[in-house]
Order: structure tokens, then sequence, then C-alpha cells
């Protein structure tokens, strides 16, 4: 977009302008004269109504909950925030029981999303390339569970694991005394539950992108490594595969998002109790609420604010000088 | 969210209140701005409307407070505008409702919960209201109607005990007694076991019902005084006190139903209807998944048994729901006539006739209408000593939402290493309590 701009303007300007005035007068009014009032007013309504939206909604909200977070407030009139200093970090990282298992359980949803989904959508798509019969079929079906909102996800799989009435426990027996299993309480158990579940969604997801860059493939490149005898592992992993780095990319950026707003899923499911403890439950649990802790809140959203920008930077680094050396 | 409202039946997460909470959630974002639309509109009919916040989403509270309205209109001629919203909604906005432009009274609770908005200037004092119908009321409800200045602040409308249900036709057949004492508490749990029920149905998945089984075994060891301090945070948490209030508990948790923390107040209530349970301690509520008449027939309760003779069975836990003025209501005069309605006896039996899984907060309210559970709750609670209102509406909602709730379960599923527990408590508690 800015290429184009920047090509273009200058194409503009130059064009002379119809009963050419003095070239004085026209090298301080070119601009001007090209756009009449109607065009300015347009374009300040397109430029300035997002920016004014961005900046409130983005911006002064993202620093607002910067500064609160080195306050306490009750969320009650302006007057009854008080500054603390670090308090609420140092609280957050001696005494919050909850706090460190929360970054503990993002990091692992990411490396769990990343092993097992990732792979899995990865083979999906490439079977689905093959233009097998009722591919469309197929498609629909593994893609079927991103279109559904994950609340509903995580009504559905918790009457599942329901540990008296639900489907698995009922299969195996284990909803009686003795035999208990309890999938959605027991620490060791409900985060690995609930993470099948955002498995079970997420590769569809990943399905459905990689499908996307196997279409852009060029055959003529299949057509290529077939001539050289490459079997159809060899293509994958020589031809195929290195084509679908941008792919690849995409699917970094959309799991390490998914990891760390991972919230709706395990808030439906058992509103993260110990063992599901994140740190995006943990910011509603605070500041959503009668409970009001908006301070203290607004520090868990801090923490969470600097990893995403830790992951980030990185990533905007390197496609910005990708994009630079191109 | 979690959010814990013993007092009143919140439906967990059952099918229903899911598709009811999807519904709910698209229809949120519509409803915050016409909210204000509702309340800048009565200004129009001028003092001929009162509007009112009602949390009462619902069906059955619902008709209960829409009759009682009606009832007042009829009286009066001031025409009552109800603006309900879902009750957990109306819970988490109620900071930012009560700031904006609140309706001329709302619906709320008794107890720290009132007392807190009282404080922060966001509710009106109604001590005039209280003038006319002060002799309405015994002295617990006054008690829990005012505010930390002394002034009232509330009108309370219904009530509800904590107890232990049971079932007559099972303690029948195998020949239980009630026990009043604990270990003869502790002996029925064990008999059960061995005749293959559950003794003690539990589900505390929504993390509020723990704090329930917390207080009364703590009100009971340790005497009304200690809780009242406990919950305004001047009381450690890793006082002896409390840890034998773990301890006590700890006896009866292998006769708690397994996997408790999975499990909704409503799936566990369904083991008592079932007769697979023995007992459940829980708020009268309960009663509301006993659907079939039969079964609602079957169903009786006795008071949490006594453990310490000094105190005996003196502390009813009987959260306490009534109506509030708020900061600056449009039909302030309207508003009071109102309230002054709401806190006669006849009020209350027009609420109940539509609601009976309460009781009137009126010791003048008729009861001969009442069910055998319900006028047994009305003894109960008429002969008690003290009133509490449930942990999370007698300490801060902050402190038992983000470190009760996690502290609790974590007790419930793993009962050991509770000194290391309490201290954690202690230590985060003495963080909120600092902060004003």
């Amino acid at each position: 977009m800015s290429s184009e701009t920047t090509t273009k303007t200058p194409e503009v300007a130059t064009v002379p302008p119809p009963g050419a005035a003095t070239p004085k007068r026209r090298a301080s009014q070119g601009h001007r004269r090209l756009l009449t009032r109607r065009d300015r007013l347009t374009l300040g309504l397109m430029a300035g109504v997002p920016t004014i939206l961005h900046v409130t909604l983005v911006w002064v909200t993202a620093l607002a909950s910067i500064a609160l977070a080195f306050t306490t407030w009750d969320g009650i009139g302006f007057d009854s925030i008080t500054w603390v200093g670090l308090d609420n970090f140092k609280e957050l990282f001696t005494n919050n029981p909850q706090f460190w298992p929360a970054v503990e359980h993002n990091v692992v949803w990411f490396v769990v999303l990343i092993l097992i989904p990732t792979p899995l959508g990865l083979f999906l798509a490439v079977q689905l390339d093959k233009k097998v019969r009722f591919s469309r079929v197929y498609q629909t079906a593994f893609f079927l569970p991103v279109v559904v909102s994950l609340a509903v996800t995580g009504f559905v799989w918790q009457l599942v694991y329901n540990p008296d009435t639900g489907l698995i426990n009922s299969l195996i027996g284990a909803n009686k005394p003795g035999h208990y299993i309890d999938w959605i309480g027991d620490p060791h158990l409900n985060l690995w539950a609930i993470l099948v579940a955002a498995c079970w969604r997420h590769t569809g997801y990943m399905m459905i992108l990689y499908l996307a860059g196997l279409k852009g493939v060029d055959p003529s490149l299949r057509e290529a490594s077939s001539l050289d005898g490459a079997n159809e592992w060899q293509t994958f992993k020589n031809v195929i595969f290195p084509t679908l780095r941008p792919t690849n990319t995409v699917v970094l950026v959309v799991t390490i998002i998914e990891a760390l707003r991972a919230f709706d899923l395990v808030f439906v499911f058992n509103k993260g109790a110990q063992g599901t403890e994140l740190l995006s439950i943990l910011i509603t649990n605070n500041i959503i609420g009668e409970s009001s802790r908006i301070g203290y809140g607004s520090a868990i959203a801090v923490v969470l604010l600097v990893i995403s920008l830790a992951v980030i930077i990185p990533y905007l680094i390197s496609t910005f000088r990708k994009e630079r050396s191109a | 969210m979690r959010l814990s409202s013993p007092g009143q039946p919140l439906p967990g997460t059952s099918r229903r209140a899911v598709l009811r909470g999807l519904g709910g959630a698209a229809v949120l974002g519509a409803g915050i701005p016409l909210l204000s639309a509702c309340a800048g509109s009565s200004t129009s009919s001028e003092t001929k409307t009162v509007t009112v916040g009602s949390n009462a989403s619902d069906a059955v509270p619902k008709k209960a407070y829409g009759d009682v309205y009606a009832a007042f209109t009829k009286q009066s001629g001031i025409t009552v505008d109800i603006n309900t919203k879902d009750h957990n909604t109306f819970q988490e906005q109620i900071n930012s409702y009560l700031q904006g432009t609140p309706d001329d009274v709302f619906q709320w609770f008794a107890g720290y919960r009132m007392q807190f908005f009282a404080a922060k200037g966001l509710a009106t004092p109604i001590d005039d209201v209280w003038k006319t119908i002060g002799d309405n009321f015994p002295s617990a409800m006054h008690d829990l109607s005012k505010g930390q200045d002394g002034k009232y602040y509330l009108v309370p409308l219904t009530t509800s005990p904590w107890a232990v249900f049971y079932r007559k036709s099972v303690f029948q057949k195998y020949g239980y007694e009630v026990p009043t004492t604990w270990d003869a508490y502790v002996a029925l749990c064990k008999q059960m076991k061995k005749d293959g029920l559950v003794p003690i149905a539990f589900g505390d998945k929504d993390a509020w019902p723990a704090m329930g089984s917390f207080d009364q075994i703590n009100f009971r060891l340790n005497g009304y005084d200690f809780h009242v301090e406990l919950m305004a945070g001047k009381a450690s948490w890793t006082d002896a006190k409390v840890r034998r209030v773990f301890d006590t508990w700890a006896e009866t948790l292998p006769y708690h139903q397994e996997g408790a923390v999975g499990r909704t107040w409503q799936d566990a209530a369904q083991t008592l209807v079932a007769k697979k349970a023995g007992m459940y301690m829980l708020g009268m509520f309960v009663a509301q998944q006993f659907t079939n008449k039969a079964d609602l027939d079957d169903l009786d309760f006795f008071a949490f048994p006594e453990i310490d003779p000094a105190y005996g069975q003196d502390t009813v836990e009987a959260p306490t729901d009534g109506i509030m003025l708020s900061k600056k209501p449009k039909n302030h005069a309207g508003s009071v006539k109102l309230l002054e309605f709401l806190g006669t006896p006849q009020a209350e039996e027009t609420y109940l006739k539509a609601d009976p899984s309460l009781i009137a907060a009126s010791s003048k309210a008729d009861t001969s209408a009442y069910s055998a559970l319900q006028k047994k709750a009305y003894e109960m609670i008429s002969g008690a000593q003290h009133l509490t209102q449930f942990m999370d509406r007698d300490s801060r909602p902050d402190f038992t939402s983000t470190v009760m709730q996690p502290a609790l379960q974590k007790f419930v599923r793993n009962p050991k290493d509770v000194d290391s527990l309490l201290s954690s408590i202690e230590r985060q508690k003495k963080t909120i309590f600092a902060s004003a």
C-alpha cells in the first residue's frame, strides 16, 4: 500500500494543471487544487475516523491499563485511584498461587498446539489436496469446529467430560464411587482434557491455512520433481514444504496468538479452576465482576502484554528485514 | 462467570443456562445503551413512575417480583418500570451500573455487599422508610439492613436458610436419626457409607458451595463473633481456630461425594433426588431440583450439628435479598412509597405466593400458606440468635472470589498441607484488605 501511494503522488503532482497559471503559483497550489473541498473532507474522514478509533480503543486503553497496573482502584470514582508503585507486581510474583501456574499453562497450550494439531492439520491438508473424493465434505467436517463459537465448543466438551453423566465416564464406567475420574476438577487431568478440545478445533484451522498454501504451490514444481524421480515423501519434504514457508510463518503467529488469548474454552469448561489457570482468566476474574481489583488485574494484563511483545517484536523485525531486502 | 450468589438459586452450567447465556451475551452488547435510554426516558413521566433495576431474571422470581410491583401500582397509582437484567450480569456490572444512571431503586443483597456500596455513597439512606416499616421486622433484620454508619439502606424482602437436607423416606428406610452433635453426624456418615449411600452430596464446580461448608463449621466451632471478625479481615487466617475448622472439615471429607470440583450443585442435588446420597448441606434453593411434587414433599432438613456446646446451633446462615435506593433517585417520593410498600407483610406474602422456595423477611407475614419446609425454615430463622449472610456476602467479594474460592477448591480436592494454604490466604488477604 505504501509503495502504491509513493508511486502515485509524484505522478499526480507533475500533471500540469489545465490552463496553466504562473509556475510559482503552481508549485505552491498544485496539491490543493487537485483536491477539491469534498476530496479533502472525504480524506479527512477516512483517515481521521480510523485514527481516532485506533487511538482511543487501542493506544489510550493500553496505556491506561499500563498506568493502572501501578495503582489500586476499585473502579468507583477516579479519586479512589491510589499509586502503589510495583506492589501489584510484587504481590503477583510472590504471593499469588495462581500466577505461575497460569504462565506455565499458557506455554503448555502453545507447545501442545504446535506439536499436535499443526502437523495433523498439515497432514489433512496434504491428503485433501490430492483431489480425493468428497474432498469438500471432509473439508467442511474438519473445518466445522473452527466455525463454531469456542464457548459452544467448551460447553459441548464439558458435557462429554461431565464426571457423572458425561459420555466418557459413562462408557468406561468411571462414574461409580471408587473408580471416579474427575476430568474437569482434577488438576492433573483437566488441562489435558481441555487441550484435546482445543486441538480438535485447531486442527481444522491449520488444515484450512495449509490447504490454502498448498493451492498456491506451482504445479510445475510437482511435475519437475516427479520427472526427477522423487517419491511422494521426497517431493513433499524437499519441494512442497519449503514453498510453504510463508504459510508456516502465518501458522506460527496464529498459534502463538491462540495460545495467548486462550480463554473462552476454559472459562466455559471449568472457569479456570486449579490446573487450568490462564493469564486471561486471572485478568477477567480480577477486573470484571464485583471484585474490581482493577489495578491488580491490569498488572496481570501488563505481564501478558510483555509476553506478547516478546513474541511479536522479533517476528515484526524479521518480517520488515525481509521486506526491505526484497 | 463464576458469580456466586448462594442465596439466589443460581443456575450453574446447565444446558439451558448456557443456551440462555449465549442469547444473553448477544443481547448484552445492545443492552447497555438501552439501559441508560430507559432511565432517561422515565423523567418525562415525572412522579408517576418509579424505575426498578431487577436481577430477578429467572422465571419464578421474575413473576413474583412482577406481582409485587403490580400490587403496588394498584394501591398507589404509581407505575413501576421494571428493568430486568440477567442475574449474573447484573451482579458483574453492579459497579458501573450504580455509578452511571441507575434506576430509582434496585434489588440487592443484605450484609457487607450492601454496606460496601452504601459506604461508597452509591446508595441513599432510608431511615425515614424504616420509621414506618421498622416494626414489621425482627431485630436481626434491622442489623442486616444497616450500613456501617448505622443508617438503614435496605428493605429486606426474602430470605432462606442453609441447612443439611435429606429425604425422609431414606432416613426411614435405614432407620437413621437426625444428628444434633458432630459425633453423631460423623457416625451417621460412616453408617451411610456402609449402607452403600454417598453420605454427603457435594459439588463445588461453581466454587461457592464450599464457602457455605466452611461457614457452617466455622461458626459452630468458633462462634458468630469470630465469623464476623474473620470475614471483616480482622482475625488472621493462620489463627489456630481457622486451622481447627479445616481439620474438622477434613474429618468428613472422605464422606463427601468424590470429584466435587468437577460437579455443579445441580448435579449433586440430583444424587439426593435419586436417593443415592443421604444428605446435602446447601441453601433451601436445593428444593428447586425437586421438580416432582412427591419428591419435594419427601424433602426435609436439619440444622448443621452442634460442634462446640458453647455456641450450640445459635447461628443460622440465611442470605437475605432486598431493595435499595440508588444515589440520586429521579422520583424520590415515589421510591420511598414503593420501599414502604415492600416493607409490609402484604408485599412479602404476594411475593411468596409466586415463589415458595423462600420465606419472608418480615416476622409479621402470614405463615399459614407456607409449606412444611417453609414453616420449618421460618422457625429456624426466627429462633436464631445470629444470622449470617454467606462468606461472599459477609466479606469483600474481591477477596472471596479471587482468593477463597480457588483456595477452598484446592482444600476440598486435597485436604493435606492446610498450613501453607492458610498462610497463602493470609498473605493475599492482607494485601486486599490493605487496599481501601
